[in-house]
This record gives structure tokens, C-alpha cells and sequence, in this order.
């Protein structure tokens, strides 16, 4: 039963956010476009920016990913269907989880796509796209997670979307790190292995751990 | 007024404490001040600089204990359902992010002569601004409901999860310091530290815990003095619905629009 | 409210007590519901009816008190009491993307066990006239409509307790007296019923709650 609503709930936010494609596309261009502006802040030398690179598309890919967790409980919440699925027989860190997975296929996995294209505006060299787009393959599913206690926390606040802001940014740090320092390393000839091993931790430490808190967001949120 | 929303023993063990906390603090504050600025030796390579040690030590531990105390109390409440836990943790979050700036500012002032530059991203500094991040997130969280009440298990959660972070970030702020940065600018104090600078450090800490609980007890008297105002807000209303119905005719189901 | 001797009733609550913030909503609240049995909510605004609605569907906690299925504290088995519940509030979980089947197949898809067949789910739209909106959006439909539709979740599964909060709200009357058929014939089968109303919806026999004598004294 419990696999049975994972997939029901996974499908459904799968569908609902492939109806409303023109969020995804917004997110993808505010990927694209804050981008395109740091050639203009720090000027277009290509040394500068490939020093810059992957720092930018963590960033980057932090801020687009905060910035498209509203939809994950918001509507849900306003229009009652929070409320039935806290009702549902299954456990609802497992609805939570299953809504998690979708954000991260309907968010985070786009954005993976679009990271090369931003990597050649910013002239990151070819050798560390690789362990970039393992990096962000690896660590944004752990950003999926804990925006999901984010948003879940912010559920009947007013200006939720600043505040998940505010409460998920410095939570976000770690991945920050050990994302950004993983490119660096690989590209001054440093293994990175343990880099990518802190970041297969921090999502097997988010997996158990952010459902379960987001879940009791959620109850209290729908009480 | 309902038992639950009733401060209790706790605050009557509390006002008495608070002058004993209140004067007891100024005058270990006045005591420690004199040995630190004045009865103590400059450091041999920082000179007079040493002594804003005195104020940021204490205010950085302070600051550290202030969140754990936050999280503790935000753990009682979510476990026990003891309001007196969320309240504690509300009244703590404002202190603590004080002590975090006050330790941060500290830090920077001190910086200037002996690093030559007022902010480095040190593995302590910068893991003291995202405690102050976390600060300031939790009171965002606690006085973001249009009901206060709403506020109090979301901002609890968060006080928890934050508390299970605090590690990590810190480990991975160690992690990415050490590969930017080539040699430590700093050492602290170190394990070992003469006693005439240790005894002025531990006054001035007994001098900066005082104080602070003494702004805590006030503190948390002020939210008990919300929730009472809140309570009789609340009474009010339902006494003035009360009475209006009384004056209209009413029994069995009250015919009214929708909603 | 409960005699010491009794048969334990199918479904009931004891000294039910229930703080929402810091406000005391309802005080030492009973009642007793038998198979087929139905309790019709009234009261004032701001009484506590969804409230009361929301403890016993779990979604609030009370602060004290039980709420017993068959004699067994519900809050031993949280999912089972889910499982055995339907619950109809202010909010019809409609999707304004999904068109009135895809929504009714989400939760069913969300609640049942088993998969439902689309007999079931086409027995569903039937009961409720949905048969024709079957393929507009929720973006598209009237208020009342979208109340259809949440009604319609009743039918999905075969659940022995509903709960419903004010469910004739935007109703017209053919579906309030649609819901009052189906009401009867669920209890007819053993079902409970726990509604609550401002009136204009009836529930022959039901046991009639005032909230208002449950209230708590203003502090």
C-alpha cells in the first residue's frame, strides 16, 4: 500500500507540473538569465569566469531551486488537497517523499540539463563538467529535501516565498560546499571522492530525516 | 484563565531570581571589566588588542548556548507539549542573535589590526554568521502567522532541525576553509593561557551568563504577557458573541447564510 | 454521556477537550454513535463544529479525552482510523489542472488499497451528475460543482465514517437532496455519519450536538 501511494502521489505531481510547464520554463529562464548577467558584473574576461563558473551554477542552481519550491505544498494547501492527503492510510512523510522525488524530477533534473549550457557561456573547461553535473545530480536531491521542510514550515505564513528563503539558504550551505569545492578540486587534480561521498551522506541523512520533519509541518499546518 | 496558559512556579521562581541575576551580573561585569581592561597584561604579539577577548569569547559561547537552550526548550515543547518551552525558545532567539552579532562585531574590530582586514571567511567566523542566519530564520518563522499561536510548532521544528545541522555546517564550513586557505592566519588562545588572563575571562563569562538570564527572565515574562493579553482578547470576544446572542433570539440551529 | 455496563459503542468520544493556538475551543465534549448511527453539528460561528470535525479525523490532536472506534482508542492506530474515514471540509481538493475524473482518480489512487475499477469511479460521477463535466478542468467549474466533485470522493471507497463539514455549502437543491439519499442509504448499510450545518440539510433520527454547551467559560 505504501509503494502504491508513493507512486500514486508521484504521478500526480509529475502530471500536474508537466500541465503547468510555463512555472518549469520560468524557473529554467531564471536559471539562464542570472547567469548571463555575471559576465556583465565581473566583466567578460574568460579567465575570471572559469574561475567563477561553478561557484555561479551552484548558486545558481540553489536560488532557481528555492525559488520553485512554492508549488511544492502551497497549492496543495490552499485548496485542501494537503488536508486529504494527510488523511490518506499511508504515512505522510512517505506522500512527502513522493512529492519531494517529483520536485526534484520536474525541477532539479531540468536545471541538471541546462548546467552545460551555462558552463560554455561561462567557459568552465571541458574536463570538470563531468564531476559538476555528478556533483549536481548528487547534491540536488538533497536540496529537494530540505526545501521541502522549508516550504513545509512556511505553510500560512505571510510572504511564504521570502521566508522559505530565509529558513532554507543557510541549510542549503553544505551542499554549496562540498558541490562547489568537488569542481575545484577535480580541476587542480585533488580526488574527489570525498566530496561526493559527503554529499551521498547529506542525502542519506536528508532522506529519513526531511520527510519526517516536513511531515509534521504538514500536520500542523492542516490542523 | 486556563491552566495551561498559566505561567506557573517557573516564573515565580524566576522573579525571584531576576535581581540576584541583575545585580550579581553587573557587579561581576564591573569586577571583570576592571581585571580585563585594566589588571591584565597585554599579549606579547597582540598587544592591547587581546582584550576584546574578554567581551568576545564570552558573548560567542553565549550565543552557542542560547541556541542550544533554543532548541532544547523547542524539543520539550514539541515532545511534552509544554508551552513554557516554546516560550523559553522565543525568548531566547532574540538574545542569542544579539550575542551572535555582538560576537561577530567583536571579532571584526579585532580583526582589522591583526589580520589587517575586517572580515575573513574564517571556518569560526563564517559558521558564527550562519548561526546568526539561523537566529534570524527562527524568528522569522516564530512572528511570520497572523495568529501567533500558528507560529509556534512550525518555529519548534525548525529550532530542532537546525540543531541537527549545526554540525554538518560547520564541518563542511572547516571542510571548504581548509582547501581556500593555505595557511591559518590565526591560532586562538590555544589550550594553554596564562591565569591572569584566564581569571578575567571567567569572570566576565559568569558577568555575560548573568545578565543573560536575567534578559531571559524578562524576556520570557513579556511573552507570558502576551499570551495572557491574547487570552483575554480572545475572552472578551466570546463574551461579547455571547451577549449579543443572548439578545437575539436564538435555539436549535441558527439559520444563517453560508459560511 | 457514556453509562459504566454499556456495549461499547461503535464509535464515540469521552471528555473530549480541544485548545487550538492558546484558546480553549471545546470542553469534556461526548457523544456515542451506534452503527447507522448520525450526528448533525450545530451551533454559532466560531463554535468549534470544524473543529470538533478536524479532532476526530485526526487532523487536530485534542489535548484531552479519547475518541474510541469499538470500544479501541483510534489514536493506537492512527492509519487504520484513516482508513476507515472519509472526510468532506470547507476545501474541495480540486485540482483547477485535472479535469473532475483525473482528480477523483488521484484520490483514489491516493486512498484505496486496491485500485479502483472504473465502474466504481463511473458509479462516483453518476451518483453526483458529474458524468458530463467528466472532462473539464476543475479551473473551469462553478463552486458548486467543485462541491460535487468533492462529494463524489464518498463513493470512491467504501469507508463506515464520514465526516463532513457544511458539505451543502453551494449545494442546489437537487444535490442536497442528493447527499440526504445518500447519507440515508451509507447508513443504511451500518455507516456513520458526523455532520455539521447551519441548517438546510436533514438527517432523519440523527442525534442533534449543540458545540455551544460544550464551550469553555471565558477566561
Amino acid at each position: 500500500m505504501i509503494a502504491a501511494a508513493f507512486l500514486a502521489m508521484l504521478k500526480r505531481d509529475v502530471r500536474l507540473a508537466l500541465r503547468q510547464s510555463t512555472d518549469l520554463g520560468m524557473i529554467l529562464g531564471f536559471f539562464v538569465i542570472a547567469a548571463s548577467l555575471f559576465p556583465f558584473g565581473v566583466g567578460p574576461n574568460p579567465e575570471t569566469l572559469a574561475r567563477l563558473a561553478p561557484g555561479i551554477i551552484w548558486v545558481l542552481a540553489l536560488l532557481a531551486v528555492m525559488l520553485s519550491l512554492d508549488r511544492l505544498f502551497q497549492s496543495d494547501w490552499e485548496d485542501g488537497s494537503l488536508e486529504q492527503m494527510a488523511l490518506a492510510p499511508a504515512p505522510l512523510s512517505v506522500i512527502v517523499l513522493a512529492k519531494a522525488t517529483a520536485h526534484w524530477l520536474t525541477a532539479c533534473l531540468p536545471l541538471i540539463a541546462v548546467a552545460p549550457v551555462i558552463a560554455v557561456m561561462l567557459n568552465l573547461p571541458a574536463e570538470a563538467y563531468g564531476v559538476l553535473l555528478a556533483g549536481l545530480a548528487l547534491g540536488t536531491p538533497t536540496l529537494s529535501l530540505i526545501g521541502a521542510v522549508g516550504a513545509a514550515l512556511a505553510l500560512g505564513a505571510r510572504k511564504a516565498g521570502l521566508l522559505i528563503a530565509v529558513l532554507v539558504l543557510p541549510l542549503y550551505i553544505p551542499v554549496l560546499i562540498f558541490g562547489v569545492t568537488a569542481v575545484d578540486a577535480h580541476l587542480t587534480q585533488i580526488s574527489v571522492s570525498a566530496h561526493f561521498l559527503y554529499l551521498g551522506a547529506l542525502l542519506a541523512a536528508a532522506a529519513p530525516l526531511c520527510p519526517w520533519a516536513a511531515a509534521a509541518a504538514i500536520r500542523h499546518s492542516v490542523g | 484563565m486556563h491552566r495551561f496558559a498559566n505561567p506557573g512556579r517557573f516564573m515565580r521562581v524566576a522573579d525571584r531570581l531576576q535581581p540576584w541575576l541583575l545585580w550579581g551580573g553587573l557587579a561581576l561585569l564591573v569586577a571583570g571589566l576592571y581585571k580585563a581592561l585594566l589588571d591584565s597584561p597585554p599579549d606579547y604579539q597582540q598587544h592591547d588588542t587581546v582584550r576584546i577577548l574578554y567581551i568576545h569569547v564570552p558573548s560567542a559561547m553565549l550565543a552557542q548556548g542560547a541556541y542550544i537552550m533554543m532548541a532544547l526548550g523547542s524539543a520539550s515543547f514539541l515532545i511534552w507539549k509544554h508551552p513554557l518551552g516554546d516560550l523559553l525558545a522565543r525568548s531566547a532567539a532574540p538574545i542569542g542573535a544579539a550575542l551572535t552579532l555582538v560576537c561577530l562585531i567583536t571579532g571584526s574590530v579585532w580583526g582589522k589590526p591583526t589580520w589587517g582586514t575586517y572580515w575573513v571567511w574564517d571556518a569560526r567566523l563564517t559558521s558564527m554568521l550562519i548561526l546568526l542566519f539561523l537566529f534570524i530564520g527562527y524568528m522569522a518563522l516564530a512572528n511570520a502567522f497572523d495568529d501567533p499561536a500558528r507560529g509556534d510548532k512550525p518555529a519548534a521544528i525548525l529550532a530542532v532541525v537546525g540543531i541537527v545541522n549545526i554540525p554538518i555546517i560547520k564541518f563542511s564550513v572547516y571542510f571548504f576553509n581548509t582547501l581556500h586557505q593555505q595557511s591559518t592566519l590565526f591560532r586562538r588562545e590555544g589550550p594553554s593561557m596564562p591565569p591572569e588572563m584566564l581569571t578575567p575571562l571567567l569572570i566576565m563569562f559568569g558577568a555575560f551568563t548573568c545578565l543573560f538570564l536575567w534578559l531571559l527572565a524578562v524576556r520570557l515574562r513579556g511573552e507570558f504577557a502576551k499570551v495572557r493579553l491574547r487570552a483575554i482578547r480572545a475572552g472578551l470576544v466570546r463574551r461579547a458573541e455571547t451577549a449579543g446572542r443572548r439578545r437575539a433570539p436564538a435555539g436549535g440551529p441558527v439559520e444563517e447564510g453560508a459560511g | 454521556m457514556r453509562r459504566m455496563g454499556d456495549a461499547p459503542a461503535l464509535f464515540d468520544a469521552v471528555a473530549l477537550t480541544c485548545l487550538r493556538g492558546r484558546r480553549l475551543v471545546f470542553e469534556d465534549l461526548a457523544f456515542r454513535l451506534d452503527a447507522g448511527g448520525a450526528l448533525m453539528l450545530v451551533g454559532p460561528n466560531g463554535a468549534g463544529k470544524s473543529s470538533l470535525l478536524r479532532v476526530l479525523a485526526g487532523l487536530i490532536e485534542p489535548l484531552s479525552g479519547a475518541i474510541r472506534w469499538d470500544g479501541e482508542d483510534v489514536t493506537a492506530d492512527r492509519e487504520a482510523h484513516r482508513a476507515r474515514l472519509a472526510f468532506v471540509g470547507h476545501l474541495d481538493a480540486v485540482k483547477p489542472a485535472f479535469t473532475v475524473r483525473e482528480t477523483l482518480e488521484v484520490w483514489a489512487g491516493l486512498f484505496g488499497a486496491e485500485a479502483v475499477s472504473a465502474e466504481t469511479l463511473d458509479a462516483a460521477m453518476d451518483a453526483w451528475g458529474l458524468d458530463a463535466l467528466a472532462h473539464v478542468r476543475g479551473a473551469e467549474l462553478s463552486a458548486g460543482q467543485k462541491r460535487r466533485a468533492a462529494l463524489a470522493r464518498l463513493m470512491l471507497q467504501d469507508r463506515p465514517l464520514w465526516l463532513l463539514d457544511e458539505p451543502t455549502t453551494a449545494l442546489d437543491a437537487a444535490s442536497v437532496a442528493t447527499l440526504e439519499r445518500l447519507v440515508a442509504e451509507h447508513r443504511g448499510r451500518g455507516g456513520l455519519v458526523v455532520a455539521s450545518t447551519h441548517g438546510g440539510f436533514a438527517m432523519p433520527g440523527a442525534t442533534v450536538l449543540d458545540i455551544a454547551d460544550f464551550q469553555a467559560e471565558a477566561a
